[in-house]
């Protein structure tokens, strides 16, 4: 492992994480945020009950 | 009390949902093949550049987009490109956001069907005979999957992966005619958490492996990850690996597939949001939560694994874009306590992101249907059933070193998405223009998003996008007509037809998408 394999692996990962835990801290402290988020799987296309 | 309980559960329930949403292959299988055919280190400096001024806008703008052509009455993407262009012809460039999700989904099924066949292995304990020897775990990859000839799983020594496509693509079918989606995201809700915390608990044991080969104390843990994360590789130094044109549109293609922006998911799943829903935080959550598995727990488990146990060669030359997980992890699995419990979970729990994933996959071309021939959600996907049948039977057929995988795989999620997540940017930025597009994106959003978004959306990802794609075009463009027009000798030409089944699909959805652009004139006339 070079110096820099460890520079590119510590950013990376750090960045990833950083950014993950911003995101439910913030999802966690907006007040009426968890009504308004949505997941692609949670969207219904509401067609499959026509038939 | 209660009801402050309550809220944190719904919060926590959303972040899971959202974050969970974003696993699937390509964070634990695709990207470590990615990563270790471009260079590992090297690899990750286009990734987390097309990440921040590629990737992410685009999700951001591809759900506002989404959203306002649901709005305007539409959730096919060609529907939704004609609306916000105001031209017929924008429905045919909407053409390539049915096309892809659909030929993506051929070749998904039957890697979805390899995590299933897996998951029983370890069930029943076939893993347990090869102890630690890697290479009898490398020889059982192969002869699972066909990998060595094609045919293999119709009438040879992998006939039995044949069974668990079929279960694959009922299971698939059975919920997607159904409409049942909605139950298995509630089980998926708690099965892809789980799914995280397994591969942390396999990242765990990776990262304490130390020198598991006890004739090659080279290959342990550090030099593991160095296989992974070193930014050079061999006679090549980082300027020269960077400079090939190849990696940009790999990494950007892999940000693409993993976020599943560019290619029409979202838009047509954007579309069916309420007007105020927020896109925003959604998007960056879901892409903050897609990049923590991919880096994080998708680039330290695979690599260093098939590196610790099998390696430089297996990082060298991977077997396949998905194949690098399941000729590496086996060995993980086979070293740590509960291994075949652990194994079993793993691929099974992998299995089921990959269902949600493929479930996902084909509403782009249902709504399409839906939208063009006026028919309803269940003969949209009998036909679709016919269709990915026949494309999929192709793929499993011609298994020999995954080139009909590997072509398609190409074209629609590293060439063609490039092509419209460009004409996306283009659409945001320029015909629906960016005022209009931010003001869109900000319309019920739970985060602040800075100004100069507009700048990164207007200029910087359009010329990104149209550089990198031009480069390629300029120095590797030839080298892939090449290979299409030259099969290896006594071989048949996979790639070619691959390309002509590529072909065959599209042409039928431009006579869908001609179809509908009459039946759309008509409404409009007749309003």
């Amino acid at each position: 492992m070079t110096t820099g394999g460890w520079i590119i692996m510590i950013l990376a990962v750090a960045g990833m994480t950083g950014l993950l835990t911003w995101c439910i801290y913030k999802v966690l402290s907006t007040p009426g945020s968890s009504e308004h988020i949505h997941a692609q799987t949670d969207i219904d296309p509401g067609d499959s009950k026509e038939e | 009390m209660a009801r402050q309980r309550d809220r944190w559960g719904t919060r926590i329930g959303a972040i899971l949902a959202v974050t969970g949403s974003a696993v699937g292959l390509g964070n634990f299988l695709r990207f470590p093949g990615q990563a270790a055919q471009y260079g590992g280190g090297a690899f990750m400096i286009p990734y987390i550049i097309a990440f921040l001024i590629v990737g992410l806008p685009l999700a951001w703008a591809e759900w506002a987009l989404g959203r306002y052509g649901g709005a305007m009455g539409h959730n096919s993407v060609p529907g939704i490109f004609r609306s916000l262009t105001g031209r017929r012809s924008g429905a045919y460039i909407g053409l390539l956001g049915t096309l892809m999700p659909v030929m993506i989904y051929m070749y998904y099924v039957f890697v979805e069907a390899w995590c299933l066949a897996y998951a029983w292995d370890f069930l029943v304990g076939n893993f347990a005979v090869f102890g630690s020897d890697a290479k009898l775990i490398g020889d059982h990859f192969t002869a699972s999957v066909g990998a060595a000839e094609n045919g293999d799983v119709f009438s040879g020594p992998a006939a039995r992966m044949l069974l668990f496509v079929i279960v694959c693509f009922i299971v698939n079918f059975v919920m997607i005619y159904r409409g049942v989606s909605k139950g298995i995201e509630k089980f998926c809700n708690i099965a892809m958490p789980l799914l995280v915390i397994c591969a942390i608990v396999v990242l765990v044991r990776v990262l304490t492996l130390g020198s598991p080969v006890p004739d090659k104390p080279d290959q342990n843990v550090i030099n593991g990850l160095g296989a992974m994360w070193n930014p050079t590789k061999g006679d090549k130094t980082l300027f020269e690996t960077l400079s090939n044109p190849e990696i940009w549109l790999a990494a950007t293609g892999q940000i693409f597939f993993s976020l599943s922006v560019g290619f029409g998911l979202i838009l047509t799943y954007a579309s069916y949001m309420k007007r105020d829903d927020d896109v925003a935080l959604s998007s960056l959550t879901a892409a903050a939560g897609n990049g923590f598995c991919e880096v994080v727990l998708g680039g330290m488990i695979a690599i260093p694994a098939a590196f610790i146990f099998l390696g430089q060669g297996v990082v060298d030359n991977p077997p396949g874009t998905f194949g690098m997980g399941f000729v590496a992890l086996p060995n993980v699995f086979n070293q740590m306590p509960a291994g075949q419990f652990f194994g079993f979970l793993f691929f099974f729990l992998l299995f089921l992101a990959a269902v949600t994933s493929s479930l996902s996959m084909l509403q782009p071309s249902i709504a399409m249907l839906e939208e063009g021939l006026g028919i309803g959600r269940k003969a949209s996907v009998t036909m679709l059933s016919f269709m990915t049948l026949t494309g999929a039977a192709f793929v499993v057929y011609f298994s020999k070193g995954f080139t009909a995988l590997d072509t398609i795989d190409f074209w629609m999620a590293n060439f063609f998405i490039f092509i419209l997540a460009t004409f996306q940017v283009i659409l945001f930025g320029w015909i629906v223009g960016i005022d209009k597009g931010m003001s869109e994106l900000r319309r019920g959003a739970e985060i602040r998003l800075p100004n100069f978004l507009k700048i990164v959306l207007k200029y910087i990802s359009p010329l990104y996008l149209i550089a990198v794609f031009s480069l390629w075009c300029r120095y590797n463009l030839p080298g892939r007509f090449k290979a299409i027009i030259s099969p290896p000798k006594g071989q048949p030409p996979v790639i070619l037809m691959s390309l002509g089944l590529i072909l065959v699909v599209a042409a039928f959805f431009a006579m869908i998408v001609n179809l509908a652009n009459k039946r759309w004139d008509k409404q409009e006339t007749s309003e």
